[in-house]
């Protein structure tokens, strides 16, 4: 069974449609890479898993491990392992990462009857993750994602994904607002969590990332359908030929 | 002046029975005051300085909107008449009294409590005030011939009429002195505790906190179960010593149909440290007035507060910071949380007299509306009369952030505890001014009570 299954989408937003009969597949183990041009609906595909309201379906399925993710809470679906990275990670003055991060843990760890993390378990936890992702210890004392840098907020959706070990993570232009030095470290810390039980749905505009972050399979996305899949070399193809080309066929 | 959003005038009298009422509300109080007077401590100056103050509030009457300081907040047309003194609780009402009073101790606190403006020494840890601190009854201050010089200091009064209500009808109260150079390690936690219904207490406290004295002082205001109606007028007149230090925290609770009100009069030396913080969490109609009056040179003040208004609560926090001197900064942070048909009135006002260069002195004012009846008037001022100052102010509303909320449910928390994160750190911004640890832990509770009631 595919981990994630979306069967003929159709997602609107004030009567206007951006997903038109979208089809995708990702089994456990997969990274994906869906890419396309500005306004194609890579976004709302992704808004869409991961429960953001706002958006109309209109018709379609959208199936997690066979469940159908439409019917939850968005705090539910990241209990079941649903992971959405940020494209624009916000600013929570007033709430420390640790608070953060402890809070979100323990409430996925409820959610799924397993016991919280005792104080100390936790800690460890997180000393072990950020280190590894070079986030400093004050980073992660001062409140979420406040007067962090472009590549420090990144990097802070990176060390959530890493602690909550979801088993579908969905980037949404991880890479945007990075630096060549920022992306490496982004990057491998995404590979670092590349498992044969976890997916990954990566969106972006440039082949770049993909350089760093080798996908098994790669979407073209455009005018809110895939229009067409393949391997890693599409990828290559597409920075050669452009998006224009899709653009006609539909 | 910046008016954020003002309720259209809903003139709920006419004229002719606005002049009925306040003739009625009058003679009322008038009543009370001659009916009370045989009960209330003090003679000769003290009686004369009573009588002074009830002829200033009779002149004025109960507070209405057209004072400009009373606008949002017309006591005239909320409360309507002042109602009869309390009678001095019985044993009765002191067991409920020191049930209610537990509940809200503070950690480590030495507490004086007092019942229906009676202070009750069989519920206070007398015995627990440390050295170099003196505190006494008001009562016993205003009836010592000896401190009748006192009185007058302890009565002083402004041209507010509810202060001078206050300072004709004081039952009782705490005279609170730390000697010079003294550094009181727990703090000071005056209870007010209602038991009664429809009734009104008036308590008057007085502390002097010597030179390069240091002191937290907490108050909290709690109802007694099955006290309801009553209204409570409370002032509190402070003295800070020069380099002193004190942590003032208030935190007020009542009944769901009883007043407060409460009013501090402050006055800070050089290079002494204020930091004050006042939260208003239930009751039907309260107003905290604080006037802080910077009078020595090189001093921080940090003036805080929060409303948590629900069901129809009118809570109304006023601060006045006067820069009298130079080289002071004064920072004020005051958030409101409303739902339910609340409303949260704030006014803060920054004077910088013509002496005060180099004045440093900001005001941000913040409203979290979480229900569309939920209504926040803002009125910040500032009077600026010097050169070379920085003064700044800001004022905002609105709901919870949508994109904060979608952030956090996505990772993992229920929309509900989603909303208690985000109002706890919008709330916190006012309470990390609190110097102690402790407090603000304590007030973090208080705070944590109020949204886990929340529906």
């Amino acid at each position: 069974m595919a981990l994630l299954e979306i069967r003929d989408l159709h997602v609107g937003v004030e009567n206007r449609e951006i997903i038109r009969g979208l089809h995708l597949n990702v089994k456990a183990g997969e990274v994906h890479a869906i890419m396309g041009p500005n306004g194609s609906g890579k976004s709302t595909l992704s808004h869409v898993i991961a429960g953001k309201p706002g958006y109309e379906i209109t018709g379609g399925q959208v199936l997690f491990r066979g469940e159908n993710l439409l019917r939850m809470e968005p705090n539910e679906r990241a209990a079941k392992g649903v992971f959405l990275a940020f494209q624009y990670p916000v600013d929570i003055p007033g709430v420390t990462t640790m608070n953060f991060l402890r809070a979100a843990l323990n409430a996925q760890r409820k959610a799924r009857g397993q016991q919280e993390f005792s104080t100390p378990e936790f800690l460890k936890r997180v000393r072990e993750v950020a280190g590894s992702l070079n986030i400093p210890q004050d980073m992660l004392k001062r409140g979420v994602n406040v007067g962090f840098s472009g590549g420090e907020k990144k990097r802070n959706e990176i060390l959530q994904m890493a602690l909550f070990e979801p088993s579908l993570c969905i980037l949404d232009e991880i890479d945007s607002g990075l630096d060549i030095d920022a992306l490496r470290t982004v990057a491998s810390g995404i590979n670092a969590l590349r498992s044969p039980e976890r997916a990954m749905i990566v969106i972006t505009h440039y082949r770049r990332l993909l350089d760093h972050i080798v996908p098994d399979i790669v979407h073209v996305m455009s005018r809110g359908r895939i229009r067409k899949s393949g391997g890693k070399e599409l990828a290559l193809e597409l920075e050669a030929c452009g998006y224009a080309q899709f653009e006609d066929a539909a | 002046m910046p008016n954020l959003k003002t309720r259209p005038d809903g003139l709920r009298d006419s004229p002719m029975k606005q002049v009925l009422a306040k003739a009625d509300a009058e003679r009322a109080t008038g009543d009370v005051f001659a009916a009370a007077r045989g009960r209330l401590p003090g003679v000769g100056l003290v009686a004369q300085i009573r009588a002074r103050a009830f002829d200033v509030y009779k002149r004025a009457g109960l507070p209405h909107r057209r004072m400009e300081d009373w606008k949002y907040t017309d006591l005239r047309a909320l409360i309507g008449e002042v109602l009869p003194l309390a009678p001095r609780p019985d044993a009765e009402a002191l067991v409920r009294a020191k049930v209610s009073a537990k509940q809200v101790a503070a950690d480590q606190a030495v507490k004086l409590v007092l019942v229906n403006g009676i202070f009750a020494p069989e519920l206070s840890d007398v015995g627990r005030v440390e050295n170099g601190v003196v505190v006494r009854s008001l009562r016993e201050v205003l009836e010592d011939s000896a401190t009748g010089a006192m009185a007058g200091l302890v009565l002083s009064t402004t041209s507010d009429s509810a202060i001078s209500l206050n300072a004709a009808m004081a039952t009782d109260g705490l005279v609170i002195t730390v000697n010079d150079g003294n550094a009181v390690k727990r703090p000071i936690q005056i209870v007010h505790v209602a038991t009664g219904s429809s009734v009104s207490t008036y308590t008057r406290s007085y502390l002097q906190l010597g030179k390069e004295a240091h002191a937290a002082i907490v108050e909290s205001f709690v109802p007694a179960e099955g006290a309801s109606g009553y209204q409570a007028n409370d002032a509190m007149i402070a003295l800070v010593g020069d380099e002193a230090s004190l942590s003032y925290i208030r935190v007020a609770a009542a009944a769901s149909d009883a007043v407060n009100i409460s009013s501090a009069i402050i006055a800070v030396g050089a290079r002494a440290k204020l930091d004050l913080f006042s939260m208003t969490c239930s009751g039907s109609i309260s107003r905290y007035q604080g006037f802080i009056t910077l009078t020595g040179e090189g001093t921080k003040l940090s003036a805080n507060g929060v409303n948590l208004v629900r069901d129809k609560l009118h809570a109304d926090t006023t601060i006045v910071v006067d820069h009298a001197v130079p080289h002071c900064t004064s920072r004020e942070k005051f958030r409101a949380v409303i739902d339910d048909c609340g409303r949260s009135v704030f006014q803060g006002r920054i004077v910088v007299r013509p002496a005060a260069r180099k004045t440093d002195a900001t005001l941000t004012s913040r409203a979290l509306l979480l229900s569309d009846q939920a209504e926040a008037d803002n009125k910040p001022e500032l009077e600026i009369l010097a050169d070379d100052v920085v003064c700044s102010h800001g004022a905002t509303s609105g709901a919870l952030d949508d994109t904060l909320l979608f952030y956090l449910r996505a990772r993992g928390l229920s929309e509900k505890d989603a909303q208690m994160l985000l109002i706890k750190a919008f709330i916190g911004e006012a309470i990390e001014g609190i110097t102690s640890e402790n407090l603000r832990d304590f007030v973090t509770v208080e705070t944590e009570r109020w949204l886990q009631a929340r529906r």
